[in-house]
């Protein structure tokens, strides 16, 4: 599946809901549903602080595609969190680091990744395409 | 009306005088409980604000045109109000400031300069962020001692630690009048005459006293009183540092600047009286003149009326939060404001904030900018409902509904 085509499965999945709290109890879902962090990779150089809410980010790279995992204290970011993993994660570091996440206001969710809003998101992506960025200078 | 006769009051027809509250967000009515954070503002500040800048604006102070001095009268005038409003002695001891924080920072910066190596200043562990980093700042650039007075896990200052660390090397307590995490209204004319007895100066943060109760510097006796515009249905962007005259005269100047001064020279310049040695630079006139509107309208209320009206909400809203399994209220002191912060077992605040937004209900989230705080007690943050006296008791009944819906989702 292209980028494209994975923000559009979302984008199209979030159509569906007529209302806020429908949009949310899905997100809710979704965040039940990510996979907690390995405890061992619950480190201080993986914490992001956040004003709101706390996020765990790990990054690696396995045959030349970025795989990212995260955490998060707070249950609606995890789901978010499930949302931008879902269409980062397999892709090249110069797709990742490039990448323009639209679908996020798309769907309604941008006060999410909005620069003034203090959660730990704005700044797990930004950690995200910086570390993409350095996979791309080695 | 005559002065002295109060409105009587009554919750829905106060709520007609505040157009921010007729407003729906995610398709849901407002119910605005984030009183803590700004409060909202009567028709009276809305149409005053829009009056100066229609009709009277102008530089104060210096000019000599008709408009100039209507505004210096405005603006003036506005000041003696206040005067009156927290029983200050002389309208010269009202400075106008930036706020609270700009009046914190006034003051660990000015009177500041007046202290020596080795002196100490203490406060509480239940400071804002606004009342702790200025005398952090200041100890560390004059070489002080910061004590901190411990709380109890009801959110209450413990005197008798309070007393041992009050000692002849304090020469100023900080603390705040009404915490704006927990509520706890702090005893705060009996720690002014414990500060005097060892010779140390006190300021109290009024900020979130300001909205609920009637202040009485001469009364309390303290040093310094500040609080911030915004909070008391005035604007933002200024606020008020009361000081006693005797002590804001042995003070340098904060900041330098036109106005402040009485003779300028590139040799020497010599600094005006007060209140304006403190106030340099043009400062928010339309801020200073609706500020003063904002205290002639709550004056003009029945404050027993409202105190009644905002303890019941409270009491109110903390019953039936107590009603959930897993419900931990942040602040049980005996002496509390309208103020309720919590935390269920399990949920993070930020989950729990994020769905009542998406209800129409505002509340703030997170530590409230009292990160020791929330390290005493062990929390990420709480949800904090903070109510005014335009709150009802049928949007109390709504945001419960709400926490319920919430916690069922987020459970």
């Amino acid at each position: 599946m292209t980028i494209a085509e994975k923000q559009q499965d979302i984008i199209d999945e979030f159509a569906l809901f007529d209302d806020w709290m429908e949009k949310y109890e899905y997100i809710i879902d979704l965040g039940k549903d990510l996979p907690a962090i390995d405890p061992s990779k619950k480190t201080d150089d993986r914490l992001i602080e956040g004003c709101q809410s706390r996020v765990w980010l790990d990054a690696a790279i396995a045959d030349g595609k970025m795989i990212f995992t995260a955490d998060s204290d707070a249950i609606i970011t995890k789901g978010i969190i499930g949302l931008l993993i879902r269409v980062m994660n397999n892709e090249t570091p110069e797709n990742v680091a490039t990448l323009d996440l639209h679908f996020i206001r798309d769907i309604g969710l941008q006060e999410h990744l909005s620069p003034t809003r203090s959660n730990g998101l704005v700044s797990m992506v930004k950690r995200m395409k910086m570390e993409a960025v350095k996979q791309m200078m080695h | 009306m005559t002065e002295g006769q109060k409105k009587p009051f009554i919750v829905r027809e106060i709520r007609e005088e505040f157009p921010a509250l007729r407003q729906q967000v995610y398709g849901k009515n407002l119910i605005y409980f984030d009183n803590g954070a700004t409060s909202q503002k009567p028709q009276v500040v809305l149409d005053a604000i829009n009056k100066y800048y229609s009709k009277d604006n102008a530089n104060i102070h210096r000019g000599v045109h008709y408009m100039s001095q209507k505004a210096t009268t405005e603006f003036e005038e506005a000041r003696k109000i206040i005067q009156k409003y927290i029983h200050a002695r002389k309208s010269e001891e009202i400075i106008f400031t930036k706020g609270t924080t700009d009046g914190i920072n006034l003051v660990a910066n000015s009177f500041g300069e007046l202290l020596s190596p080795g002196d100490e200043i203490l406060i509480s562990a239940m400071e804002h962020h606004s009342n702790i980093v200025p005398w952090q700042m200041l100890c560390q650039r004059k070489q002080l001692v910061l004590r901190v007075a411990p709380i109890n896990k009801k959110g209450e200052l413990i005197i008798e630690e309070f007393d041992k660390l009050l000692t002849k090397k304090t020469k100023l307590v900080a603390v705040t009048h009404i915490s704006n995490t927990l509520g706890t209204i702090n005893p705060v004319k009996e720690l002014v005459q414990k500060a005097h007895a060892v010779g140390a100066k006190i300021l109290v943060d009024g900020a979130q006293s300001i909205q609920h109760m009637p202040i009485d510097v001469k009364d309390m006796d303290c040093d310094f009183f500040v609080f911030s515009s915004h909070k008391v249905f005035g604007p933002t962007g200024i606020g008020v540092l009361y000081g006693k005259e005797d002590l804001l005269d042995r003070m340098p100047p904060y900041q330098g600047g036109g106005d402040m001064i009485s003779r300028v020279t590139f040799e020497r310049t010599t600094y005006n009286e007060l209140p304006h040695k403190f106030e340099a630079g043009t400062p928010h006139i339309a801020g200073g003149i609706c500020l003063g509107e904002a205290i002639k309208f709550l004056s003009g209320m029945d404050i027993d009326a409202i105190q009644a009206h905002e303890r019941e909400l409270a009491h109110y809203a903390q019953d039936m939060l107590d009603t959930f399994e897993g419900m931990r209220i942040i602040g049980e002191a005996k002496k509390k404001t309208s103020v309720v912060s919590f935390i269920m077992e399990g949920i993070h605040p930020f989950d729990l904030g994020t769905l009542l937004d998406k209800q129409g209900i505002a509340v703030r989230t997170g530590h409230h900018c009292t990160q020791p705080l929330m390290d005493f007690f062990g929390i990420p943050g709480t949800v904090r409902a903070s109510f005014a006296f335009y709150n009802t008791r049928q949007e109390v009944d709504t945001f419960i509904e709400a926490v319920e819906r919430s916690i069922q989702l987020l459970k």
